[in-house]
């Protein structure tokens, strides 16, 4: 089995258009929530999200591009380009033929379809521009990532709704580890936030209307956001041997069904997806010193995720911190996991863990030290990015200091 | 402008090239204009003249539709044009 690092690392979100930004926003602890700006805008009741502010896709993209990449495409590009130019690494001969993408996304090209639908459905057109389907598909961002770069080997993507990125990133770190491939280019991105994205969203009730609060007892729900996150997953000796700055390493992961509810989270599901993590990584409980959470906002997930946190970590579990950055970025969906890994990242190279803001009262379901509202310096070895999807799909990725 | 201007300068953009760069001889090939190309070419004269152009992607020589050259494109279009009125 061969140690996995992380060479390089790329995003764009509502907290910054690269990982210094995103990471200084964290460490100020910044909302990047605000009033959402799109069409149609006031024909919703959930009017805020964590939207990417003065990304001028027009300058990066050629006109042939801008005909072909969706946001959520515009996205990934603009994460893998800062992630692999970090990186420094190249892809040509053998390393270019073994090396693949996997990216997380949960919806794709969803504003593709929402222009396109409101043109032959609300505006009676009939016809539509001919790069519709691959502008829309799923795998239209592992595609571009894979022509842009040169990446020859294993490349598709995942959709398992809020979890996709974690287990986007699993499988790059299995085909890592396994030797199956000496580099990948994961993580995951997401563009739902146009009318039809959020109308969708908004039918199931479980939206707040004014911020994203995990943990706190007057929470009152999620809060979506939108961008990408992506990592080029190297093999050690590979990443050292041409001097590489290594970013943290990736020591395990586990994938979980609670096989129970399509919405429902479960406790046992996801105790098991982070056991699971630390048993593949080979780590005692103890050893973590910080669990990035899934922390959606919502009634269910934290007072679950909480009450999986304290089974699986005993008495260690009120010495550990977790905190929730979707507080600051909103609930990226597809790609939350992969931008979420950031503040891994911090907690593990740079000692200072990202704060859950908006913590306003302690909730006796979720008693554990979330990190509220201002971030700490804390030396972590060890750190846990959860993910629990709907449709009770879990995916635990476990990180060490190197 | 007249039809055959207004299809030079669909064909001129999809090629990047000056209008005047685009001959009656001129082929797709020549201007670089490949099947992703020729198909979001096809779309935008189909919005530019509302009309709608027999083209199957799968079999180019068995439409009525020649794309041998601009002039038979042009050619083409006059006729969807004028059947349409």
């Amino acid at each position: 089995m061969k140690r996995v690092v992380i060479s390089g690392a790329g995003t764009i979100n509502s907290l910054g258009h690269s990982v210094p930004d995103t990471l200084e926003a964290m460490r100020e602890g910044r909302c990047g929530i605000s009033q959402l700006e799109f069409r149609d805008v006031e024909r919703l009741s959930i009017k805020i999200g964590g939207q990417v502010r003065g990304f001028e896709a027009e300058g990066r993209f050629n006109r042939q591009q801008m005909s072909l990449y969706d946001r959520f495409t515009q996205f990934t590009l603009t994460a893998a380009k800062e992630a692999i130019d970090q990186s420094g690494i190249e892809f040509h001969g053998d390393l270019a033929a073994r090396s693949g993408v996997v990216l997380g996304t949960a919806g794709g090209g969803v504003s593709t379809w929402d222009d396109n639908y409101r043109s032959v459905y609300e505006d009676g057109k009939n016809r539509v521009h001919p790069f519709v389907v691959p502008k829309l598909m799923n795998n239209a961002a592992a595609s571009h990532v894979s022509m842009e770069h040169n990446l020859k080997g294993p490349s598709f993507t995942v959709s398992t709704a809020c979890a996709s990125s974690n287990h986007a990133m699993a499988l790059a770190f299995q085909m890592v580890r396994s030797g199956a491939a000496p580099a990948m280019i994961t993580g995951g991105s997401e563009s739902m936030l146009c009318f039809g994205g959020v109308k969708a969203w908004e039918g199931l009730r479980v939206m707040s209307k004014d911020a994203c609060r995990p943990f706190s007892a007057n929470r009152n729900g999620m809060v979506q956001g939108e961008g990408a996150g992506a990592f080029v997953f190297e093999e050690y000796e590979h990443a050292r041997a041409r001097g590489a700055d290594i970013l943290c390493e990736v020591v395990g992961f586990a994938m979980s069904s609670d096989a129970s509810d399509i919405v429902m989270p479960s406790k046992q599901g996801a105790a098991r997806a982070m056991s699971g993590a630390l048993t593949d990584a080979r780590l005692n409980a103890d050893q973590v010193g910080y669990i990035n959470a899934h922390g959606t906002g919502t009634a269910a997930n934290d007072k679950t995720e909480c009450a999986a946190v304290a089974g699986v970590f005993g008495p260690h579990a009120d010495d550990l911190m977790i905190s929730s950055t979707k507080s600051m970025h909103g609930h990226l969906i597809g790609g939350t996991g992969a931008v979420e890994l950031l503040a891994c990242i911090m907690a593990l190279r740079d000692g200072v863990i990202a704060p859950t803001i908006g913590y306003e009262d302690p909730d006796p379901e979720c008693a554990l030290d979330v990190v509220p509202n201002e971030a700490r310096d804390a030396k972590v070895d060890v750190a846990l990015s959860n993910a629990f999807a709907f449709g009770g799909l879990n995916a635990v990725l476990a990180l060490k200091r190197v | 402008m007249s039809i055959t201007d207004r299809v030079i300068a669909i064909i001129a953009e999809q090629a990047v090239l000056e209008p005047s760069d685009v001959t009656p001889e001129s082929t797709l090939e020549d201007l670089g204009i490949d099947s992703l190309g020729l198909v979001e070419s096809i779309f935008a004269i189909e919005e530019e003249f509302d009309i709608s152009v027999p083209f199957n992607a799968n079999e180019p020589q068995a439409s009525d539709f020649d794309i041998s050259n601009v002039a038979a494109i042009i050619a083409g279009i006059e006729k969807l044009v004028s059947e349409k009125v």
